[in-house]
């Protein structure tokens, strides 16, 4: 049966692509902070609401924290809530954040991967949403203005499945795919509502025929018992992202997983990333490929929760491994992505050599030879067995 | 699978802020699809203030285009305003058998001898005075995209004049967007090579 919908290809903004998934996927309530440190994606959701494109109820907020609360109101009532966000915005945001995930609810929130001052800086990195890692909400990350379309609309399916009813960030590195002007796919309106379907809450706050309280003290008796449900919510996760990827694949032909590998299978050197820079890594991949380097990569898709056991199956058997961060975990051994790889590959009893990698701080570029220098030191760890430093900083100057 | 590259053509914008370098290589870049080519366009953003140097990226493909970096090779420099030479280096990177395009009255000859410049193509167009004559204020962005047609045939004119006009067209009156057409025709026929 031939389900799959033929999209228009059209040029966009990444940060108004992400409006336009808003747009589609027409949400009951938009609640944001509509100036600095916010982007371009709530600036065209409110034009979409002033012209009468979505029945939207658009709050304009006085913060970020009161952009989370009003999205945390919104969606105890029973609706299909949303925002946006960056950098220090999602820093304000944070005592809500783990309001949102230990309510148990699907709010979708766009994250426009900024980095945090000082010294005053508002490209990109990802220490906003790492930083935001343990607060209770998946996290998709982006390699192209394309998925950040996708995993947007992706998201609204994966929160509000009665199996997981967890809040979800979609991720897209600022400026660098929140600027850039690419054409991508936009699918139709309808298939698009019709993807998302209507958000039917197993609990509403106005549903006053079936009283239930959101939100009370719960101190000794049984804040851990809800805590640890929180945590079987996450675990159920994984199996939700892969269907609702493969559904999303079946109707546009853009399949979704947590994890991609990319000339994976046969290599011996592997970088692991998430974000836009897997884009450029690819194409290094394709040229040391054709000079017969046995190169891959392993793109996290999904970060929260950490799919560990895939990763570290996929990695176990590598000759060395490097696994890059663009964000700082200060006085950590490590920084944040190479932490979970390696205790995946520990705990699923596989010892390869792995370094880490920090790059990109603050929007600093990335170039194609800088990744190629990556894998000329993976092959130097092989040969010498040395891993040390194990955290080694591309392109700083020291 | 891997998609293998065949055509990528990489264009480096240099203009201060107000001079609409960045809507100029969005523009550039969106007349692509018109051959079905793949396209990507980009600033890097600094402080965003009038007259403080900008630089942004316009990369168009016969493959889709996965990497997300700076252009460090262009193909094509585009220098919308002179008064940059000397003050950015905007030859840094330039292919040996590229080309650079500056809106200038001066000759190409001219350009080459500031510059101390004997590799790649130079092109020349008044651009600011075709931008006075066609748009009444000197917006240089639409004239220096038919200097790069010109230089380059990166896109076909009729795609860049498409493009004005869906683009341009939803911000601008009938009259402006034709008189950026104009422009662009002018920059075609008035574009020096030397």
């Amino acid at each position: 049966m031939e389900t799959r919908v033929k999209g228009k290809l059209l040029a966009f903004r990444g940060d108004e692509a992400v409006a336009e998934a808003m747009r589609q996927i027409n949400p009951d309530v938009v609640a944001a902070y509509p100036i600095t440190p916010q982007t371009e994606t709530v600036q065209a959701f409110s034009q979409f609401v002033a012209n009468g494109e979505v029945d939207t109820e658009f709050i304009a907020v006085e913060s970020e924290h009161a952009a989370m609360s009003a999205c945390i109101g919104a969606a105890a009532a029973g609706g299909r809530a949303q925002t946006a966000t960056s950098g220090p915005g999602l820093a304000l945001m944070w005592e809500m954040l783990w309001v949102a995930s230990g309510m148990r609810l699907p709010i979708v929130m766009p994250v426009v991967n900024r980095t945090l001052s000082a010294p005053i800086n508002i490209l990109c990195d990802h220490s906003d949403s790492m930083g935001a890692r343990d607060a209770g909400w998946l996290q998709l990350y982006a390699e192209s203005m394309q998925e950040a379309y996708d995993n947007t609309i992706q998201a609204v399916r994966i929160a509000e499945h009665p199996r997981v009813m967890l809040p979800i960030m979609s991720c897209l590195d600022g400026f660098i795919l929140g600027h850039s002007f690419e054409p991508i796919e936009i699918l139709p309106d309808e298939a698009v509502r019709e993807f998302v379907g209507t958000y039917k809450p197993g609990y509403s706050l106005l549903d006053v025929d079936h009283p239930v309280t959101y939100g009370p003290i719960d101190f000794h008796g049984h804040f851990f018992e809800h805590k640890r449900q929180q945590v079987d919510g996450m675990e159920s996760a994984p199996e939700v992202v892969l269907q609702v990827g493969r559904e999303f694949g079946e109707l546009t032909g853009r399949y979704y997983g947590l994890t991609e590998g990319y000339e994976l299978e046969d290599a011996d050197f592997v970088i692991v990333a998430l974000g836009s820079v897997t884009g450029t890594i690819k194409t290094v991949v394709d040229d040391l490929r054709q000079q017969g380097q046995r190169v891959g990569l392993l793109r996290i898709r999904c970060f929260r929760p950490f799919p560990a056991q895939e990763i570290a199956q996929a990695l176990g058997n590598k000759k060395a491994v490097a696994v890059l961060d663009r964000s700082l975990s200060f006085g950590a051994q490590a920084h944040q992505v190479y932490l979970e790889v390696v205790t995946a590959l520990y705990t699923h009893g596989y010892a390869p050599k792995v370094v880490n990698y920090v790059y990109g701080i603050g929007g600093r570029d990335t170039l194609p030879h800088e990744v190629e220098q990556v894998y000329r030191e993976l092959a130097e760890v092989d040969k010498t067995g040395v891993i040390q430093p194990v955290v080694r900083y591309l392109t700083v100057r020291e | 699978m891997s998609e293998k590259r065949q055509r990528l053509v990489e264009i480096r914008w240099h203009g201060r802020g107000g001079q609409g370098s960045v809507i100029a290589s969005e523009l550039l870049a969106e007349a692509a699809m018109d051959e079905g080519e793949y396209f990507q366009a980009f600033p890097d953003y600094g402080p965003e203030r009038m007259g403080a140097p900008v630089r942004a990226y316009t990369r168009i493909s016969t493959s889709p285009i996965r990497q997300h970096h700076q252009i460090i090779d262009p193909d094509a420099v585009a220098v919308l305003d002179m008064t940059l030479l000397g003050v950015v280096d905007v030859t840094e990177g330039l292919k040996d058998d590229g080309a650079l395009i500056v809106n200038t009255s001066k000759s190409p000859a001219e350009i080459r001898q500031i510059l101390k410049l004997d590799k790649a193509r130079v092109y020349t167009v008044d651009a600011s005075r075709i931008a006075m004559d066609t748009l009444g204020r000197n917006i240089p962005n639409t004239p220096m995209i038919g200097a790069i047609i010109k230089a380059t045939g990166v896109v076909s004119r009729e795609g860049v004049v498409r493009t004005i006009q869906e683009r341009l067209g939803a911000r601008l009156s009938k009259g402006m967007v034709e008189a950026n057409v104009r422009a662009v025709e002018r920059a075609l026929a008035e574009t020096q090579q030397g």
